[in-house]
């Protein structure tokens, strides 16, 4: 147990090779696709540690590499191969419970999956099967890891659906999804994904499809039954708003690297990194005077081919020019820690070769008064 | 910048562009100027007792069954200049409401006028002359834009179709409207595949921008693009409506994003207007309590006001606009509702200047009906 950090939040990248420390502990995590145009390198060095209880909010722009993270820890990028060379290719090491997941087998992995940790997909209507009932469905999940007979298996399919909030639900269990509205088919969707008590939830961007006011139900739900189970959560979203309602520790992933991760309150009261500033200014915010301008960050997301050499957010950066030297076109930042006189103090760290008093001084200065 | 505003498409936009290719408008300057239209200003777009059934059929007959009331009376006016937001969830009839005042579907009652004409029933032919005037910029930018055209015939189809021909042609035209929203005019060969989502959303606005219309119709034009990319174009379409002196209905489920561009603000639900007023007066003292309960569910980015925030959640979900419910439509899912709401269905009154609302129990304004209990 050499190398440990404090639990609890998400810390310092642990040198590889060493036992976890955390529930989930991913390290170095790169995730990339050989394709007919080069190397696509979705993820390429990730690390972060989450406890049970605790849920962790990533967020990025598309093509930053966060439902990659998801599908990789989930072990469903070897799931469908189609030859060898078309397979992903990843390199790394994520813990769950002490159990390193990929160099694990794959009947291993399976045998976790839907049961230790399981997913909440996007859009519910093609995650689920449409020929088969709702019913069907959660109790094929649970017979998997369970071995009862059908009949005890639908009253725990109906009792999730009852505390997920489905009315009637011994009648509704019957349905079939297309007779659900978007919000029920994501409600089905957590029952599904909750019927066996995993320990870790991942749920990708489970809020997008839907109207606010059902969105605002289902982060509702989201939270009571983490609450219930003490399940470690991870929610992936592009949605600001939505991370600052649920996460405890929230990670910024752009190209397919984290370039800052801390505390909910660090992120939202000291962000550090520009690329945080640029999304914080991109967003209308309901809850403020009206600006008459948004701040965009300028330019588009990178190619994850050709990543900018250096930190990959220079192109777009407009300080760019502020480190010596021209570090930031030359030498990919590391995330480092950022000193104390942070929000919380400690674990908060961002991968930006602006030293720290550039960075507040801008922030004091320029991105501050523009929120 | 002011040599490429020369190149501009010329035959609409000579009042706004002088001979010498200076722009006779200041530059827009930096903050936004919300210059309200004067009091009796003529509107652009009036809008009355607008309703689309789509009707439902069935059997070997195919005899109508019912309808589905996607739009059911509603009454709006949009004056010159401003930008009308119209929010609501899905299946609330906004999409249809902006394909009907397009004249896209085929309105089952009601009037559209377009400045000061009844536009309801033209028929193709002459509806054509007034397409120039009213455009529309889609949502999907990926099914928007034809994948086997250029950018080049994409943008310049409109002059073809309008038989106008722009001084110094089409293309320089057409690479005059790219530049102006931000492309590179020498992309004028590419096909639509080649750009991101924010850049074919730019070819969609720049299409619609070409033949200097009046009226532009935006269904959802940000919601499929990225956070960053979005405040781009929601810049972009405020800069271009300062500069050509737009008018922009813009319809959106995203409440900030509407807050942001609209000078006036529709909230729709189940087919109907339920509140209809300024920006800052919506936002500040939403009467309707379904607004107040769309406003309140919006996740904030801030996580000092995560405890603080009073939440309204609304159960449920929109009741079917097959069978939508007697009196007040928003009656089951409202925590105010009393008897009067299941019966009678509320008109649409202006409680406070400005702000016109449909509700016998407003927040934040008198009760229409105090009289009544639950």
């Amino acid at each position: 147990m050499t190398g440990l950090t404090k639990t609890g939040a998400v810390g310092e990248p642990v040198p590889t090779g060493t036992e976890a420390s955390a529930f989930l502990d991913i390290r170095d995590l790169k995730v990339h696709f050989p394709t007919d145009d080069g190397l696509v390198k979705s993820v390429d060095g990730l690390s972060f540690q989450l406890e049970k209880g605790r849920t962790l909010g990533i967020v990025g722009e598309s093509g930053s590499g966060k439902s990659v993270t998801s599908l990789a820890v989930m072990g469903l990028h070897t799931a469908g191969q189609y030859g060898k060379r078309r397979r992903a290719q990843l390199s790394g090491e994520i813990w769950l419970n002490g159990q390193e997941l990929l160099s694990a087998e794959p009947d291993a992995v399976r045998r976790l999956r839907g049961r230790e940790m399981s997913m909440i997909f996007q859009d519910p209507l093609s995650a689920l099967h449409p020929y088969y009932k709702i019913g069907y469905q959660i109790v094929e999940a649970y017979r998997v890891h369970h071995d009862v007979d059908k009949k005890t298996a639908r009253k725990r399919a109906i009792e999730m659906l009852d505390r997920v909030g489905i009315p009637q639900p011994d009648k509704r269990v019957d349905d079939y999804p297309h007779q659900f509205s978007g919000g029920m088919r994501q409600r089905a969707m957590i029952a599904m994904a909750l019927v066996n008590n995993p320990e870790l939830l991942i749920a990708d961007e489970p809020t997008t499809a839907l109207d606010v006011t059902v969105q605002a139900q289902i982060l509702d739900l989201i939270r009571d039954l983490q609450k219930e189970f003490g399940s470690a959560v991870v929610i992936i979203t592009h949605d600001l708003g939505v991370v600052a309602e649920l996460a405890d520790d929230i990670l910024v992933m752009y190209g397919g690297r984290c370039v800052e991760k801390g505390s909910a309150e660090q992120i939202f009261e000291q962000p550090q990194h520009p690329y945080t500033w640029g999304l914080l200014g991109s967003m209308p915010r309901i809850d403020r005077e009206a600006t008459d301008r948004l701040t965009p960050v300028k330019g588009s997301p990178p190619s994850l081919i050709n990543v900018p050499a250096g930190c990959a957010f220079h192109p777009r950066c407009p300080y760019a020019d502020v480190p010596a030297d021209n570090a930031s076109r030359t030498v990919r930042p590391e995330l480092r820690e950022v000193g104390s006189g942070g929000v919380a103090g400690g674990g908060h760290f961002v991968a930006c070769h602006m030293g720290q008093e550039d960075r507040e001084r801008i922030y004091a200065e320029e991105i501050a008064p523009k929120l | 910048m002011p040599e490429t505003k020369a190149d501009k498409v010329t035959d609409a936009a000579a009042g706004s562009v002088a001979d010498g290719g200076v722009p006779t408008t200041d530059p827009a300057p930096v903050g936004r100027l919300r210059k309200k239209p004067a009091a009796g200003t003529e509107p652009l777009l009036r809008v009355s007792g607008l309703a689309k059934h789509f009707p439902i059929r069935k059997g070997l007959l195919q005899r109508q069954v019912g309808a589905v009331q996607a739009v059911d009376g509603i009454d709006f006016e949009v004056l010159p200049g401003e930008t009308l937001g119209v929010v609501g969830e899905s299946g609330c009839g906004k999409s249809t409401m902006g394909r009907l005042i397009t004249r896209l579907l085929e309105p089952t009652a009601g009037t559209v006028e377009f400045q000061g004409r009844d536009i309801t029933h033209l028929s193709t032919g002459r509806m054509r002359p007034l397409r120039r005037d009213v455009q529309m910029i889609f949502q999907d930018p990926y099914s928007s834009l034809n994948p086997r055209h250029t950018v080049g015939t994409i943008v310049g189809a409109p002059f073809k179709l309008q038989n106008v021909t722009p001084e110094g042609g089409v293309k320089r035209a057409v690479q005059g409207i790219l530049e102006r929203v931000g492309l590179n005019p020498e992309h004028y060969n590419r096909y639509p595949h080649e750009f991101s989502g924010g850049q074919r959303q730019r070819i969609g606005i720049a299409r619609a921008l070409a033949l200097q219309p009046k009226l532009i119709v935006a269904d959802e034009p940000v919601s499929a693009l990225d956070v960053s990319i979005q405040a781009q174009v929601v810049n972009l379409l405020d800069d271009l409506q300062q500069e050509f002196g737009l008018t922009y209905v813009i319809i959106a489920h995203d409440l900030s994003v509407v807050r942001h561009v609209s000078d006036r603000i529709a909230v729709m639900y189940l087919g109907k207007v339920v509140e209809l007023a300024d920006r800052d007066s919506l936002y500040r003292a939403p009467l309707h309590p379904y607004t107040k309960a769309l406003m309140s569910a919006v996740p904030v980015p801030d996580t000092k006001r995560r405890q603080q925030r009073e939440r309204i959640l609304l159960k449920g979900d929109v009741p079917s606009p097959i069978a939508p419910p007697a009196g007040c439509r928003f009656h089951t899912r409202c925590w105010k509702a009393t008897e009067v709401c299941r019966t009678k269905e509320p008109p649409l009154l202006e409680l406070k200047p400005g702000q016109r609302t449909a509700c016998w129990h407003p927040e934040n304004a008198p009760d229409q009906a105090p009289d009544d209990k639950k």
